[in-house]
């Protein structure tokens, strides 16, 4: 057993779990400070990005360090692999997580105004997904990252649903446009979300299942039917 | 041209002591076929069962079939002529220390009563090219003997050696375990640039150098054959959970 290769795998482990958690507080606290109009939140949501981005520096360094000096390979590599592209992909969780934080900032400035769009449902979807990518991520689960696939079309839905009517809101009532935008962004970011949600669960799959599932569901689905292994890794 | 080997049923004995079970395999003519697996699996039995170096342990005995391209190893075929179309470097370079670096790679050809002056030069300079190695020593061909290079130019020159008699096969028994990392890397692009021509079977206990250079790998454990794949497959995605632990060192 080579024991302090596993201390580095857990260890690696450990600190993208900590950076999930700062990204994921970072979209929930954008979404509250949309709710309440909380321009505190804001502040906070803008000063952590500089925790998220030097927790996604430290990950790198420590990933390169593994690959360059253990050589990991079968499951070890897939899991290093899915550990620097879910980093990324957090990283850039926060920087939406500060775009919204920018609009909310931006509509606290303008007139309080009734938008046809449920912010607060759509990044209850989003913050979800997160947080199961990130769960079946802990648990090494395939199961738990195929269904955070399945929720992706549902934010996509939202999305679709927030542009049309925020859209025929600015055409019927042009002086609320600024805010309307902003909103449309907000639901904009919080897809965007969703899809990062969407490929750290795709990283997961390929690290517990060794087969790429992006771009091509179908295929995973059949070669669940084929029987391929499905079991959690060992650790 | 290489040409490819066809392993049925082979089982392999030292006195009462099974030490291969039921291997089944195709090697791949002109492509490089990696065996790993730990410390007494049978994988360096199995390669020496290809041209019958198992035969110099006493009381050791094989049943089974094995074919190297169109020819039955174990059927009729003496154990010279086996070993003129089957090539193999050791893991220690035992180059003859005595002999000059050029009477070393025309030593088979010599042993097999090849005259003819011109023509010996012309196979020893080719085989001395083929192993990467005439740059370093044509000017000292007749003058050094074959032990006062250096390690990995020993190892080539065992590759050269091997080469002059124009095999079709060459089995590498960890050939780089006595070698320094530049000469490894050395030895590794001949193993990539030979597969040209030659069938290339290479054991070897660094699990980074067979997927440097070959296209499959076999996995033994305990005599048996676990699995065998692509390289890539057996490196990054392994079908059984042993090779896995293998692979990852978990192993133990």
């Amino acid at each position: 057993m080579r024991t302090r290769f596993q201390q580095q795998m857990e260890e690696l482990r450990e600190k993208l779990l900590r950076m999930g958690g700062l990204a994921e507080q970072a979209v929930d606290r954008a979404c509250q400070a949309y709710s309440d109009r909380d321009l505190a939140r804001c502040q906070m949501v803008l000063e952590n990005e500089s925790l998220i981005n030097a927790a996604e520096r430290e990950i790198d360094e420590l990933a390169f360090d593994v690959l360059a000096t253990q050589q990991p390979a079968a499951i070890d590599l897939r899991f290093i692999l899915a550990v620097t592209k879910i980093n990324s992909d957090l990283e850039r969780v926060g920087d939406q997580a500060v775009n919204i934080a920018e609009r909310v900032m931006d509509l606290i400035e303008l007139p309080a105004v009734e938008l046809p769009v449920d912010i607060p449902r759509m990044s209850t979807a989003v913050s979800a997904m997160v947080r199961r990518a990130l769960e079946s991520f802990v648990e090494g689960k395939a199961e738990l990252a195929q269904a955070v696939l399945e929720m992706d079309h549902v934010v996509d839905r939202m999305r679709d649903e927030a542009f049309i009517s925020l859209v025929r809101k600015m055409n019927e009532s042009p002086q609320v446009t600024q805010q309307a935008l902003d909103a449309l962004l907000v639901a904009r970011n919080l897809e965007r979300v969703a899809d990062h949600a969407t490929n750290i669960s795709e990283d997961v799959i390929f690290w517990v299942r060794g087969f790429d599932v992006r771009h091509h569901a179908q295929e995973l689905a059949a070669a669940e039917e084929r029987g391929q292994r499905s079991a959690p890794p060992q650790r | 041209m290489g040409v490819g080997i066809t392993v049925e049923h082979l089982n392999a004995f030292y006195g009462k002591t099974q030490a291969l079970f039921e291997i089944n395999l195709n090697v791949v003519a002109n492509h490089a076929t990696a065996l790993i697996g730990p410390s007494g699996c049978g994988k360096s039995t199995f390669i020496r069962c290809l041209n019958r170096m198992h035969e110099t342990i006493p009381e050791a005995r094989v049943e089974g079939s094995v074919r190297i391209g169109d020819f039955s190893v174990y059927n009729g075929t003496s154990a010279t002529q086996l070993r003129r179309r089957v090539g193999m470097v050791f893991q220690k370079p035992n180059p003859f220390p005595t002999m000059s670096i050029y009477d070393n790679v025309a030593s088979g050809l010599k042993l097999n009563g090849f005259r003819g002056r011109k023509q010996l030069d012309e196979i020893v300079q080719k085989s001395l090219q083929n192993a990467a190695l005439w740059d370093e020593v044509k000017d000292i061909l007749h003058k050094k003997s074959g032990a006062s290079i250096s390690g990995g130019q020993q190892q080539r020159l065992c590759i050269a050696r091997a080469l002059a008699v124009q095999p079709e096969v060459l089995l590498m028994d960890e050939p780089c375990s006595a070698l320094d990392p530049i000469s490894t890397g050395k030895i590794e692009e001949l193993i990539f640039q030979l597969k040209e021509q030659y069938t290339i079977v290479i054991v070897t206990h660094n699990m980074q150098q067979a997927a440097r250079v070959a296209e499959f790998t076999g996995f033994f454990l305990l005599g048996k054959m676990i699995e065998f794949d692509k390289t890539e497959k057996v490196f990054t995605n392994p079908t059984d959970k042993r090779t896995e632990d293998y692979v990852t060192g978990r192993f133990g």
